[in-house]
């Protein structure tokens, strides 16, 4: 479904903040597959998803989306076959549109956006069916602007309207970093239920060593922009969160080995 | 009464230009300053085809035309050339005034001779027919051009609305609102605010093409701060609707721009300089932007948020 070769991105090239944030990540995530990536902060995990989507560039490497070579695509046109749900509520819905508008916008995702009329109401009633299988009450208040919600409310839409037209990927980046427990339980529920139902092939950012342990079929961990294990079938199903905590500790060994043998050299050649 | 009428029918008028200014800078949160240009450029278009023979209403609907035309500059330079969206507009702005002088051929157009669309409104009463209203008296002619406008700024507000319930429509609202969020969900949104520029530019020379038949006559110098009256329009539009659904928007920037002349037309009357009157009005337009923020300030978490949406181009 999604092929990924020697992905290299880039930030600020040939000046004082040049970040390599992606150093050559390669990756094949196969139909109906739910991916969890974690790494520590700066690791390149969001810059991994944004040159999925599209946001920006790659510098290097190729990205193979649904057949299509998409490297070269901008990203309204991926949109087509991506479905995102961002880590700011704000994000992901037009606050001053209401909840039905929203939807609408959604509901045609990569599809042309004529003069037809936005919201019929057969449309609507079918928009409000979704909401109401949600179970969050919110099928009464369409017609409330968006921006009156809670930010669990808001994540929960935007989690919805990712799946009203099927996408071929599903990406998630800390989609629940900003809410309150309840609430992330509640959208990590959703999440559940949505890939479930529609069969999703999903890549998902997390922090939560819960989250990681708990759901995917397959989990990597990214290390300075680069992919650093890939656990997938048993291998996934065994970890725990702890044994996730201890790989992160060995990554800081290393990287602390890696650190003081690079002040050695530094001493010893400059 | 004639001087009411008047202000009210100028104030219709020129409603197409607070609704061209509530497109850019409300609903796509794009500040333009194109709008100086443009009405100018609408004005003169009109003038010049309509001294040159063409009927009235192909010369109104062509300005709309050269108005879109013009929106449409600014938006390719802010979106595809990356120029900063003022400065887009400043630029197009100021290579509209020569453009204008040379669509007109020089600096003023009398129209007085020429049929416009307002003659044949005009035809249904004799010029010393009166219309009285208890004790007030004003020529009917004045009245039917007044009625005549009405109708013509309904329909349009009709059209406005209603193309922004269609899903293109629909999708320039969210361009402005959140254009993160509609480009991950398929738009471009660069094209999405040069048709949003078009669009309110359009309106913003239509303006400008009953402006001069209604007056009487073009000139190069009529646009010079337009953008701040219908801005101020929009705002005071605002300040009467206090609701955020398009169809409020529209009709608020229609009773704000009739508000507004009925104000200038009083301040007039009452002894304003007419010299005075764009400084009255900038003045006007800063307070009532800074005012509110002042306000929430001195009555923490008391009002409700007035902050402005961040331009995002
Ligand atoms: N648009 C950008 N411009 C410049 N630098 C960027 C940009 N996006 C990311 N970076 C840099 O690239 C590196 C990787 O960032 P990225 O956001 O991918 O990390 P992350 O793994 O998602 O971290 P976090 O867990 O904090 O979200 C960081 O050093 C970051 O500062
Ligand atoms: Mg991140």
């Amino acid at each position: 479904m999604l092929e990924l070769h020697h992905l290299r991105k880039t930030f600020h090239p040939g000046t004082p903040n040049e970040v390599r944030a992606l150093r050559g990540v390669s990756l094949t995530i196969d139909e109906g597959s739910f991916v969890v990536v974690i790494g520590t902060n700066g690791s390149g995990k969001s810059t991994l998803l944004n040159s999925v989507a599209g946001t920006f560039l790659v510098d290097e490497g190729r990205i193979q989306l649904a057949g299509k070579d998409v490297t070269r695509w901008p990203e309204h046109r991926r949109a087509k076959h991506i479905g995102r749900v961002f880590q700011n509520p704000f994000t992901g819905s037009a606050p001053n549109l209401t909840i039905a508008e929203n939807l609408a916008l959604a509901a045609r995702r990569g599809q042309s956006r004529g003069l037809g009329w936005a919201l019929r109401r057969a449309e609507l009633a079918q928009l409000r069916d979704q909401v109401r299988e949600m179970g969050l009450g919110m099928e009464d208040r369409l017609s409330n602007v968006i921006g009156s919600l809670s930010g669990g409310q808001r994540q929960s839409l935007t989690l919805l309207m990712a799946g009203l037209q099927r996408p071929d990927l599903l990406l998630l980046d800390e989609h629940t970093a900003a809410l309150d427990p309840k609430s992330a339980d509640q959208v990590i529920r959703l999440t559940e239920s949505l890939i479930r139902k529609h069969r999703l092939t999903t890549m998902m950012v997390t922090h939560s060593m819960q989250q990681a342990a708990s759901l995917g079929d397959r989990l990597i961990m990214m290390v300075r922009g680069e992919m650093r294990y890939d656990f997938r079938g048993e291998a996934k199903r065994r970890l725990t969160p702890d044994a996730i905590l201890a790989k992160f500790e060995e990554v800081r060994r290393i990287d602390q080995l890696d650190e003081s043998a690079a002040s050695l050299l530094r001493r010893r050649y400059v | 009464m004639t001087l009411l009428i008047g202000a009210v029918t100028m104030g219709l008028i020129l409603s197409l230009l607070a609704m061209g200014v509530l497109v850019s800078f409300r609903i796509l949160s794009f500040r333009d300053l194109t709008v100086d240009g443009s009405i100018a450029l609408g004005g003169a278009v009109t003038a010049m085809l309509i001294t040159s023979g063409v009927p009235p209403l192909v010369a109104t609907l062509a300005a709309f035309a050269s108005g879109a035309v013009a929106g449409s500059v600014t938006g390719v330079l802010a979106t595809k050339l990356r120029i900063n969206g003022l400065l887009a507009g400043i630029l197009v702005m100021t290579a509209l005034y020569s453009v204008n002088l040379r669509v007109m051929g020089k600096s003023n157009i009398p129209l007085m001779s020429h049929a416009t669309v307002f003659t044949g409104v005009q035809r249904l009463a004799k010029s010393d027919d009166r219309w009285s209203l208890l004790v007030w008296q004003a020529p009917t002619q004045d009245a039917w051009v007044m009625l005549f406008v009405f109708a013509a700024i309904v329909a349009a507000a009709a059209l406005l609305w209603t193309y922004f319930q269609t899903r293109h429509g629909l999708s320039m609202r969210a361009t402005g609102d959140n254009p993160d969020m509609i480009r991950a969900l398929g738009v471009d949104v660069g094209w999405m605010i040069v048709a949003g520029l078009a669009l309110s530019n359009g309106l913003v020379a239509l303006a400008g093409a009953l402006l001069v038949q209604y007056q009487g006559f073009a000139d190069v110098q009529m646009g010079i701060g337009m953008v701040v009256w219908g801005f101020a329009s929009v705002i005071i539009g605002e300040s009467l609707v206090r609701g955020k659904h398009v169809g409020l928007l529209i009709i608020g920037a229609i009773m704000g721009s009739v508000l507004f002349r009925l104000l200038v037309a009083i301040a007039l009357r009452w002894g304003l300089n007419p010299n005075d009157l764009k400084l009255v009005t900038a003045i006007f337009v800063l307070a009532a932007l800074v005012l509110p923020d002042l306000l929430t300030k001195f009555r923490p978490r008391a009002g409700k948020h007035t902050a402005e949406v961040p331009a995002h181009a």
